[in-house]
């Protein structure tokens, strides 16, 4: 009986419909992707006209997988998982690729997919369409055979003709019609598991792989961007207050003939330039790596960082067993930077902080509410920044801002 | 006054020398590691000494252990601690046990001649002299709430925590000697603390209430 409910299942009507539209997406695809690569590879050595026809290529083979893996979602209620975001596979002015998208996995799943598209739609949708047909002719021989030309079918001369060559016609029919769901379905999943291969984002340790890598590069992109923070920070700061205070003494010694008060004034805001580099040097060695971190731990550091906000901190630290010091540095700078991202976007009236370590090797949380107006922006500078710090040890960030407040930004780092 | 300088940048210490030099103090030794400055101490017995945290050969906190051993094995010699950096943990580990004749400044105080002088004769005498970061650093990580404080006995209260006398904190304030008394009075009231303590045992009793010691 469930032979004959396949036959108007929906689940094979829409397995047929995506096999029939396989082969038309794979005509598609392929003639433009073997266009594309043909014509950009040969004209890559004039970049300018190669690269974007390559970029193009790959930006179409990008948008088929988007498209197909709606199409299997659809037709078929098959996920295949998408590759994590990578911000290394990237255009240039939108048209030229990036050379990690050359090297990606992704990228060639994908170029393989738009390519294999074709075959395999083809094979699925010629054996479907054919199964169907073929068992629709034969069943209905007896209806119809009479008004072919030559009072009968055919095949090879030979004329179908008496009631046992019909009868067994029939049966044939009802025998290839009662095949063909399984047929049309048993296709559809092999075409599923065909593109699976190709277009799933790899599991466990390539996955992983991919993982490091991406935080590999963010980290380094982050020590860079850090390094010019203090370059700069030295520039407009200390450098500029020492530059000022030269100035100052020299214009204060070539008074000290004849306008002593003039040069004693002189002197006096020299005085106070130079204090003002030494607390712009303190400032700026405390954001880099503060000495009693190394001295004394996460607990003694953060009283400094209490102790500089504007906003009220109430602090809580519990952490018995020191991390070692890579986790207790992104710890120390997820702290300091949040705390200056509340004093100067969220409006706060008050800011809670919770450090607790969970013993070593266990993990440390780190727990920063605040009362202001909410609103992060999880993809700006800032909290992006944070978000590769925590990740280059391995640690998650998690960042809670509705408009309106509160914000609540919490991290968990492994400390082993 | 007869002071001993453990300073490991030439620059500095000589600087520091010329300095209390020129202030009429005499210099009984200026070391630059922590070994030799005790056995100056050892040898010399100052009035006071001032000592940088960090020193060779670890470059950690050096000063502040030799510091510590002065404090424990000569009470009657002040010690004032300087650091380019100064953090409530470190103030915390040097008023302990001993509260009195100890300070712990930053570097930059030293730019302002007449107040480094000024909180070195506190820590000769026996007082105390902590630098506002510290306090600031105290009052944010304090163990209790000072809410009930108005902003002017905060203002106070870190004043006196940082080791100043009431005719001080008057200067400072801008406000009469009554008025301080007055301030000072109201804080040990709301805090609890025993009243009519005078001078740097109340420093000691503010410390002790914000947490350290």
């Amino acid at each position: 009986m469930f032979l004959f409910r396949d036959l108007v299942s929906p689940r094979t009507w829409l397995a047929f419909t995506h096999n029939v539209t396989g082969f038309v997406i794979g005509i598609a695809a392929f003639v433009v992707v073997i266009t594309g690569i043909t014509v950009g590879t040969a004209l890559a050595p004039i970049g300018l006209v190669g690269l974007p026809i390559l970029g193009l290529t790959l930006r179409f083979a990008d948008g088929l997988a988007v498209v197909e893996r709606a199409r299997f979602a659809v037709l078929l209620g098959r996920r295949i998982p998408a590759w994590p975001a990578d911000p290394r596979r990237g255009y240039r002015w939108l048209l030229i690729p990036r050379r990690a998208t050359f090297t990606g996995r992704a990228t060639w799943g994908e170029i393989g997919y738009a390519l294999l598209r074709l075959p395999v739609g083809l094979a699925a949708m010629v054996v479907t369409v054919c199964v169907w047909a073929v068992g629709l002719v034969a069943f209905t021989l007896p209806l119809y055979g009479w008004a072919l030309p030559g009072g009968s079918a055919s095949i090879d001369g030979t004329a179908l003709r008496g009631p046992l060559v019909q009868a067994a016609s029939v049966v044939a029919g009802v025998l290839l019609l009662l095949a063909a769901p399984q047929l049309t379905r048993g296709l559809a999943t092999a075409d599923a598991f065909i593109t699976l291969r190709l277009l799933k984002a790899p599991s466990g340790l390539a996955a992983r792989i991919t993982e490091l890598e991406i935080s590999r590069e963010r980290v380094v992109d982050a020590a860079g961007a850090e390094r010019l923070r203090i370059e700069r920070d030295l520039h407009d700061g200390a450098q500029q207050r020492l530059v000022a205070l030269a100035m100052e003494l020299g214009r204060a010694k070539a008074k000290f003939a004849d306008d002593v008060d003039g040069a004693r004034d002189l002197v006096d805001q020299a005085h106070a330039e130079a204090k003002a580099a030494l607390t712009d040097l303190r400032e700026l060695v405390r954001g880099v790596h503060p000495p009693v971190l190394t001295d004394r731990g996460l607990d003694a550091a953060l009283s400094g960082l209490a102790a500089r906000c504007p906003v009220p901190v109430a602090m809580h630290v519990d952490v018995p067993v020191r991390p070692k010091a890579s986790v207790e540095a992104v710890a120390y700078f997820l702290v300091a930077e949040t705390l200056t991202n509340v004093a100067k976007h969220a409006r706060a009236s008050q800011v809670n902080v919770v450090v607790e370590g969970q013993g070593f090797p266990g993990t440390l949380t780190i727990v920063i509410s605040d009362d202001g107006i909410g609103g992060a922006d999880k993809a700006g500078a800032g909290l992006s920044g944070l978000a590769s710090r925590v990740a280059g040890v391995d640690g998650s960030l998690t960042v809670e801002s509705p408009s309106g407040g509160p914000t609540i930004i919490s991290a968990v780092l492994p400390c082993g | 006054m007869r002071i001993a300088i453990a300073e490991d940048s030439v620059l500095l210490r000589q600087g520091l020398t010329l300095l209390l030099a020129e202030a009429g103090h005499e210099i009984v030794a200026a070391e630059g590691d922590a070994e030799g400055f005790l056995r100056a101490v050892a040898a010399s017995k100052p009035d006071v000494c001032v000592v940088d945290v960090r020193m060779p050969p670890t470059f950690t906190d050096e000063g502040l252990r030799a510091a510590l051993l002065v404090r424990d094995q000569w009470p009657d010699i002040g010690v004032l601690v300087l650091s380019q950096w100064v953090e409530e943990r470190y103030a915390t580990e040097l008023i302990a046990g001993r509260p009195h004749g100890v300070g712990y400044l930053l570097k930059d105080r030293v730019a302002d001649v007449a107040e480094f002088l000024d909180a070195l004769r506190r820590v000769a005498e026996g007082g105390s002299a902590f630098d506002p970061e510290v306090v600031a650093q105290l009052l944010a990580r304090s163990r209790h709430p000072l809410v009930s404080l108005t902003p002017r006995e905060r203002e106070v209260l870190a004043l006196m925590a940082e080791g100043r006398s009431n005719s001080a904190i008057a200067t400072a304030l801008v406000v009469g000697g009554g008025a301080v008394e007055k301030h000072v009075n109201n804080i040990f009231t709301k805090l609890g603390l025993a009243p009519g303590e005078r001078d740097h045992r109340r420093v000691l009793a503010a410390l002790r209430y914000l947490g350290m010691g």
